[in-house]
């Protein structure tokens, strides 16, 4: 017969144990050494599934201590099933506060985007990375894409980037822009969409990625500088919705989520659900915004 | 916050928790216990042990019990849970040649030293229902078993034998291809990400957790041309149980306890060193898993092989392509994240798309056209 206290350990605080944190606090700081550079890690096992942010957790759990104050999002917004699945379990690992205000969060996890409101010197942002690689679109072997890296080899990167322009028109990168970090390594931003991306550069804050599935970490430091790809003409552009303005809070200049009624007519919302919140109280927290050249 | 229908949070999380424990219970049939599983699924138990990379049968059951017989989600499970044990020791070296044997037999010969053992299997069963399964009671149960300790003459027990392998009389006749093997080094893929060109203990480590599927998938295409070697012979397949040693921190060997595992060795003929008048050498690609899982065992020993001979074009050539892809856990947690909102990404996209389309209409017929979004 089984005995019942068998399934009855408890875990270490931040759920992993202390040897895997350390493990993997030292690959944070050889990625923050090395920005926009992926760092293979172990990437235990969570409780988990790959690819529901199990490298955002990992990056999260080592560094989170008993003082700080964590905020989950998920496409922008706390309220997603899976913010409040991740948000919970931190929680019952470590104990600590949650909060939904961006100011007030000292670690945030995020998928998919970067809050609206500017974030501080005192905060630390955790990306949840689906395909570290951005080479992976034109190489699919992981063996070359190393070496394209070591060698700063990124003509095939620009080549599909060109190629695009003349079929369509323009780069047609949606969400997860190639950027180059620090004058060197091209970095998937995780797909962040454009509107995010130039708040990548001469940040205050300190951007850490994490790749579970890929077993990959990497970092932007603050003050790194961060550029898009672009040609000299034929520029970077974030996402443009025009005069719209947002159904709830009347506002501009925020990323919107397009939404269908159940009479399918459409709206658009600010997507950022803390941003809105604030939009809507007043007074509207500082951005900070890039404008599409002309 | 309640604007957008996906955003349910934490009370739809709780409510669908309950809801699927319900569907699980709602016939109101009585529980399956763990030693029953443990014990009527012992193929099940195996290979989400080996799948799980874990050696804890009660542990298996109870994963499968909680997921409503889900392989994936019970594998995931013993994986999560094993991730957080502390890695006190490594064993020693297995010696499966002290395996105590059930099963045994070789493809290659037809009589080996020692002799086949078909042993438990369902190889030879025609795959006919049984339905007088259905009517199986505790009584019949007990007939049976006490038909099976009548066959048993105490007075005819010897003592248990060790058997030679097959493929040591292919190596004494100087028949088996001695491959030089570049990277020695025993790394644990569990501590440290897999780098390639992987060792060849990472491979095996990889192949050993991999999902069975997954890896016949690729085995078998072997099988069907598109990889080097072909067809291979089954040298050795053995079922069984092997002691599980460790070092003390005084350096004593310590017997911890047995373990079931199957082992295969797959024996291909090889292209030789490729210099002209080289020897068409017969190469043996290993493989072993927890459990009697014969399947994964075969893959594995043809995969062992023909990962030896890189060729980016054949997925099963390829290490990248067989290792990253036969990751059970992985592949199945980055399919099911599907489920998961992706509105922002795709707007993004839907973005681009949008003005492509303006560009192209206004193109065409010199026309402005109002985008929809504006």
């Amino acid at each position: 017969m089984i005995e019942n206290k068998k399934f009855q350990s408890t875990y270490n605080f931040a759920f992993l144990d202390e040897r895997t944190k350390r493990e993997i606090r030292r690959k944070i700081l050889k990625a923050i050494a090395l920005p926009g550079y992926q760092v293979p890690y172990s990437s235990p096992e969570m409780p988990i599934a790959r690819g529901w942010g199990t490298g955002g957790l990992h990056v999260s759990l080592a560094i989170i201590g008993r003082k700080d104050v964590f905020k989950v999002i998920d496409q922008g917004s706390d309220a997603s099933v899976n913010a409040c699945s991740l948000r919970q379990f931190i929680e019952r690992m470590t104990g600590c506060r949650t909060t939904v205000d961006t100011a007030e969060a000292t670690l945030i996890q995020t998928r998919h985007r970067i809050p609206e409101e500017i974030l501080t010197a005192q905060q630390i942002l955790v990306f949840q990375v689906p395909q570290p690689e951005i080479l992976r679109g034109v190489e699919r072997l992981e063996t070359r894409t190393r070496a394209m890296h070591a060698e700063a080899d990124y003509s095939k990167l620009w080549v599909s980037l060109y190629e695009a322009y003349v079929r369509y028109g323009s780069l047609m990168r949606g969400a997860g822009y190639p950027v180059r970090v620090n004058g060197r390594y091209m970095m998937s931003p995780s797909p962040i969409p454009r509107w995010d991306v130039p708040n990548l550069s001469d940040a205050r804050c300190l951007y850490l990625f994490g790749a579970g599935r890929e077993k990959r970490i990497y970092a932007i430091p603050p003050h790194t500088v961060v550029e898009p790809l672009e040609f000299e003409d034929v520029r970077f552009r974030v996402e443009d919705w025009g005069a719209t303005a947002c159904a709830y809070s009347n506002a501009r200049d925020a990323f919107l989520d397009e939404i269908y009624e159940d009479d399918s007519s459409r709206k658009f919302v600010v997507n950022d659900s803390n941003f809105l919140d604030k939009l809507r109280t007043g007074p509207r927290p500082p951005q900070r915004l890039f404008r599409n050249p002309q | 916050m309640g604007y957008v229908a996906v955003k349910g949070g934490q009370e739809a999380i709780a409510n669908a928790a309950e809801l699927v424990e319900y569907y699980r219970l709602r016939a109101a049939t009585p529980p399956i216990e763990i030693e029953q599983i443990r014990t009527q699924m012992r193929l099940l138990v195996d290979k989400i042990m080996g799948e799980g990379s874990l050696y804890a049968p009660d542990h298996a059951a109870l994963a499968l019990k909680q997921n409503e017989g889900d392989v994936f989600e019970a594998a995931f499970t013993m994986r999560a849970y094993r991730a957080t044990l502390k890695r006190e020791f490594y064993s020693e070296v297995l010696i499966t040649r002290d395996m105590l044997i059930r099963r045994r037999i070789s493809a290659a010969f037809r009589d080996i030293p020692g002799g086949q053992i078909l042993g438990p299997t369902r190889d030879y069963t025609h795959r006919l229902f049984q339905p007088e399964l259905t009517m199986e009671s505790v009584s019949s149960i007990e007939e049976f078993l006490q038909r099976i300790d009548a066959h048993i003459d105490p007075a005819k027990l010897t003592a248990i034998p060790k058997f030679g392998k097959v493929i040591d009389v292919l190596r004494a006749e100087g028949l088996l291809l001695e491959r030089a093997e570049g990277d020695r080094r025993v790394v644990d893929v569990t501590r440290e990400a897999i780098k390639f060109p992987a060792p060849r203990s990472a491979s095996l480590q990889m192949m050993a957790r991999a999902e069975t599927g997954g890896l016949m998938c690729l085995g078998y295409s072997t099988m069907r041309g598109f990889a080097a070697g072909g067809h291979g012979t089954v040298g050795e397949l053995r079922v069984g149980d092997v002691a599980v040693q460790v070092k003390d921190p005084r350096g004593r060997v310590r017997y911890l306890g047995r373990i079931t595992v199957t082992e295969c060795e797959m024996v291909n003929s090889s292209k030789g060193s490729g210099k002209k008048g080289s020897l068409p050498l017969l190469s043996v690609g290993y493989g072993l898993c927890f459990g009697q899982n014969e399947t994964k065992a075969i893959c594995m020993g043809m995969l062992d092989n023909s990962l030896r001979e890189p060729n980016e074009a054949n997925p099963a050539n390829s290490q990248e392509f067989t290792l990253y892809h036969t990751e059970g856990v992985e592949s199945y947690g980055f399919t099911n994240h599907l489920k998961l909102p992706h509105y922002v990404t795709f707007q993004s996209g839907l973005d681009n798309l949008r003005e492509a389309m303006q560009r192209t209409l206004a193109s065409y017929a010199g026309l402005t056209v109002e985008s929809p979004a504006k």
